[in-house]
C-alpha cells in the first residue's frame, strides 16, 4: 500500500471526481470531497516524511521502467508543494459547504465538488510526475476544471473572467507544450531526469534556447508574473469565495514549482542562469511586480481584487528569491510558497465569511465589521500582519530570508524594494482595517458573526501563520533541503 | 424532415454501420490504427447524425441526457478501476501483466479495457457537448 502512495495520491481524487458527479447529491458530494482531501493530506505528509528520510521515491506506472514509461518521482522539492496543495485542499473543502450553498445554485453543487476534486488531482499530478508530457496533461486537467470553477461565480462577470483566463491559460499551456515538443525533438525523451542528462549535448543548438524561451513565457503566464498577470485579478475577484481561497493558495504555487523544475532540474542552473541569463529577466520583472502591483492594490475598492493584486506582488517576492539563484534566495522563494499559501488562504477565507454574511466584499459595505464579525476580521488582521511581514508571523520569516539573500550578493537596492513592498502592503491592509474597525456599524443590517464551519478552517490557517512564524525550524529546514537539491549542492 | 426520404432512409442504413465501425476501431485498435478516442468520436457521430435527421427530441428519447452524463463519468471509473485491479493483484498501477495467466494476454485485456473506458467517456462528452450546443435557444428570438 505505502509503496503505491505516489500514484494513489493522484488516482484516489481522480476516481473520486466521477463518483461525486454520479452521486449527484449536494451533501454526499461534499462528504466524499472532504474524505478525499483529508486522505490526500495524510498521503502528502507521509510522502514528505518518507522522502526527507530516504531521499527520492520513484514509481513506474504500468511497470514500464523510466525513461520509457511514465515515472512519478517524489523528492523534498515536490513533496513540499504537494503538502501545500493538500493542506489547503483539506482546509478549503470543509469550509466550502456553507460558502458554496450560499453562492452556487443547488443543482450545480455536485458538479462543483467534482470540478474541485479534479482541479486538486491536476495540481497534485503536476507536482508528482517525473515526465514532462504528463506535466502538460495534468496542467490541462487543473486549468480546465479551474475555468469551470471560476465560471460558477454568482456575479455574471465571472463568465468573462473565466473566459479571459481560458484564453490566457490556453496560450500559456500551448507555449509550454511547444517547449516540451522542441525538447523532445532534440533529445527523444520526455523523462525529466533523462532530459537533464541529454540536454547538455544539444544545448548549443538554436532549438534548445527557443524551447527554453517558450517554456519561460508559458510558465510565467501560468504563475501570473508581471506583465503576464492580466487574467488573475478578475478571476480571483469573481470566482466563488472557496475557489478563490483554493486557487490563490495553490495554482500559482504549482506553476512556480514548474519554473523551479524546468530551470533548475531539467535545464540546470548553469544553462538557465549563465547561458540564458534568466535572472536578468526575472529579477526586474519581480521587482516591478512588487512595486506596481502593491501600488495598484492600494487603490482597490473590492477587497478580493485588492488581495488579488497583492497576490501578484507576492509572486514577485517568490520569483525574486528564485532569480537570485543562491541557496539562500531559493530557500526564501520556496519558503514563501508555503507562507504565502497560509496568509492568502486565511485572508481569502475571511473574505468568504464576509461574503456569506454581508453578500459583498466591497469596502463601502464593510464599515464596522470589526465589531459585527470580530472573529472574521481578527483572522483578517492576522493574515494582513503576515502579508506585511510583521515579526512572529510567517511573512516575517520569508522577508527575513529574502533580504538576507539579497544582501549576501550585495544587492542593497533589491533589499530596499522588499522593505518598500512591506510598507505598501501595510497601506493596503490598513485601508481594510480602518474601514472595519474605525467606522460605525449599521445596526439595521443585523450582521452577525460567521458560522463556525467557516470560521474554524479560517482560524486554522490564521494560527498557522503565527505558529510557523514562531517555530520556523521545520519549514526552513525543508526549504533549505529543497534549495540545495535544486542547485545540486546536495545530491 | 418527413419529405426528405433519401436522407431518412440513408441515415437509417448508415447509422448501424457507423456504430459497428466504431466498435471495430475500438476492438481492433491494438492491431490496426484506432483506439478508444477515435472509436468514441465515431460512436457519438452516429447519434449526432440521428439527431440531425430525426431531431433532437427523438435522440434524447433514445439516449437521455442523464445516461450521457453517467457515461462521461463511468469511462473514467473503468479506466482507473483497471489500475486499481492491477494494484490489488500485486502489480504497479496499470501494469496489465498481472491481469491474465501470462503477461501477453494480460496486456491484451488491459489495453482493451482501458480503451473501452476512453470510448465511453469520449462518447459521453461528445454527445453532452452536442446536446448543450444543439439545445441552446437562439439569442435573438
Amino acid at each position: 500500500m505505502s509503496h503505491h502512495l505516489p500514484v494513489l495520491l493522484v488516482v484516489v481524487p481522480l476516481v473520486a471526481a466521477p463518483v461525486i458527479a454520479l452521486l449527484n447529491r449536494p451533501r454526499i458530494s461534499w462528504a466524499v470531497a472532504v474524505a478525499v482531501t483529508l486522505w490526500v493530506l495524510y498521503a502528502a505528509l507521509a510522502l514528505l516524511s518518507q522522502t526527507m528520510v530516504d531521499g527520492a521515491i520513484h514509481y513506474a506506472l504500468g511497470g514500464w521502467v523510466a525513461p520509457y514509461g511514465i515515472e512519478y518521482v517524489v523528492d523534498p522539492v515536490n513533496a513540499w508543494v504537494i503538502v501545500i496543495v493538500a493542506l489547503i485542499g483539506a482546509l478549503v473543502t470543509p469550509y466550502a459547504r456553507m460558502s458554496v450553498e450560499r453562492e452556487i445554485s443547488e443543482d450545480r453543487i455536485p458538479l462543483f465538488y467534482a470540478a474541485f476534486i479534479l482541479c486538486l488531482t491536476g495540481l497534485l499530478g503536476i507536482a508528482v510526475t517525473g515526465d514532462v508530457f504528463n506535466v502538460f496533461v495534468f496542467l490541462e486537467i487543473s486549468s480546465l476544471s479551474a475555468y469551470a470553477l471560476i465560471a460558477l461565480g454568482k456575479d455574471r462577470r465571472a463568465l468573462t473572467a473565466s473566459f479571459q483566463y481560458l484564453i490566457m491559460g490556453s496560450v500559456g499551456a500551448t507555449f509550454i507544450v511547444i517547449g516540451i515538443g522542441l525538447m523532445y525533438v532534440m533529445t527523444g525523451t520526455l523523462n525529466m531526469a533523462d532530459l537533464a542528462n541529454r540536454l547538455p549535448e544539444v544545448a548549443s543548438t538554436r532549438t534548445i534556447p527557443v524551447a527554453f524561451t517558450f517554456l519561460t513565457v508559458g510558465i510565467t503566464l501560468k504563475l501570473a508574473l508581471f506583465p503576464l498577470h492580466l487574467w488573475l485579478p478578475n478571476a480571483y475577484t469573481y470566482a466563488p469565495s472557496a475557489v478563490t481561497a483554493f486557487l490563490a493558495s495553490t495554482a500559482t504555487k504549482v506553476a512556480v514549482y514548474l519554473l523551479l523544475r524546468f530551470f533548475f532540474t531539467i535545464f540546470g542552473v548553469t544553462f538557465s542562469f549563465d547561458v540564458m541569463q534568466l535572472d536578468r529577466i526575472l529579477m526586474p520583472l519581480a521587482l516591478v511586480a512588487i512595486l506596481t502591483m502593491s501600488l495598484v492594490a492600494i487603490y482597490q475598492e473590492n477587497v478580493k481584487r485588492l488581495l488579488a493584486y497583492s497576490s501578484i506582488a507576492q509572486i514577485g517576492y517568490i520569483v525574486l528569491g528564485i532569480s537570485l539563484a543562491s541557496v539562500l534566495g531559493l530557500t526564501a522563494g520556496i519558503l514563501h510558497l508555503f507562507n504565502h499559501a497560509l496568509m492568502k488562504g486565511a485572508l481569502f477565507m475571511s473574505m468568504g465569511c464576509v461574503m456569506y454574511r454581508v453578500g459583498s466584499v466591497r469596502l463601502e459595505r464593510m464599515g464596522g465589521l470589526g465589531r459585527a464579525m470580530p472573529w472574521t476580521m481578527a483572522a483578517f488582521v492576522v493574515g494582513g500582519l503576515s502579508l506585511i511581514g510583521a515579526p512572529l508571523t510567517v511573512g516575517f520569516i520569508s522577508k527575513w530570508y529574502l533580504v538576507q539573500a539579497a544582501l549576501e550578493q550585495g544587492m542593497w537596492p533589491v533589499a530596499g524594494v522588499v522593505l518598500l513592498g512591506s510598507l505598501l502592503a501595510l497601506m493596503y491592509v490598513w485601508k481594510v482595517i480602518e474601514v472595519a474597525y474605525f467606522r460605525e456599524v449599521d445596526p439595521e443590517l443585523g450582521i452577525t458573526e460567521a458560522p463556525l464551519s467557516l470560521l474554524a478552517p479560517t482560524w486554522v490557517l490564521a494560527l498557522s501563520n503565527v505558529y510557523f512564524g514562531i517555530d520556523a525550524s521545520r519549514t526552513v529546514g525543508i526549504a533549505t533541503r529543497a534549495a540545495e537539491l535544486l542547485l545540486g549542492v546536495l545530491s | 424532415m418527413d419529405d426528405r426520404v433519401i436522407l431518412r432512409v440513408g441515415a437509417k442504413v448508415l447509422i448501424p454501420f457507423i456504430l459497428l465501425f466504431a466498435l471495430y476501431v475500438q476492438f481492433h485498435g491494438d492491431y490496426g490504427p484506432g483506439g478508444g478516442f477515435q472509436a468514441g468520436v465515431i460512436f457519438a457521430a452516429g447519434f449526432v447524425l440521428y439527431a440531425l435527421i430525426y431531431g433532437l427530441g427523438n435522440v434524447r428519447r433514445v439516449l437521455p441526457p442523464r445516461a450521457v452524463y453517467i457515461c462521461s463519468a463511468l469511462g473514467v471509473l473503468l479506466y482507473a478501476g483497471v489500475g486499481y485491479v492491477t494494484m490489488a493483484l500485486g502489480g504497479q498501477f496499470l501494469d496489465y501483466d498481472v491481469l491474465a495467466h501470462d503477461p501477453e494476454h494480460g496486456q491484451h485485456y488491459g489495453i482493451l479495457l482501458v480503451e473501452l473506458g476512453v470510448l465511453i467517456t469520449v462518447f459521453g462528452v461528445m454527445v453532452s457537448v452536442f446536446y448543450a450546443v444543439a439545445g441552446r435557444r437562439r439569442l435573438d428570438t
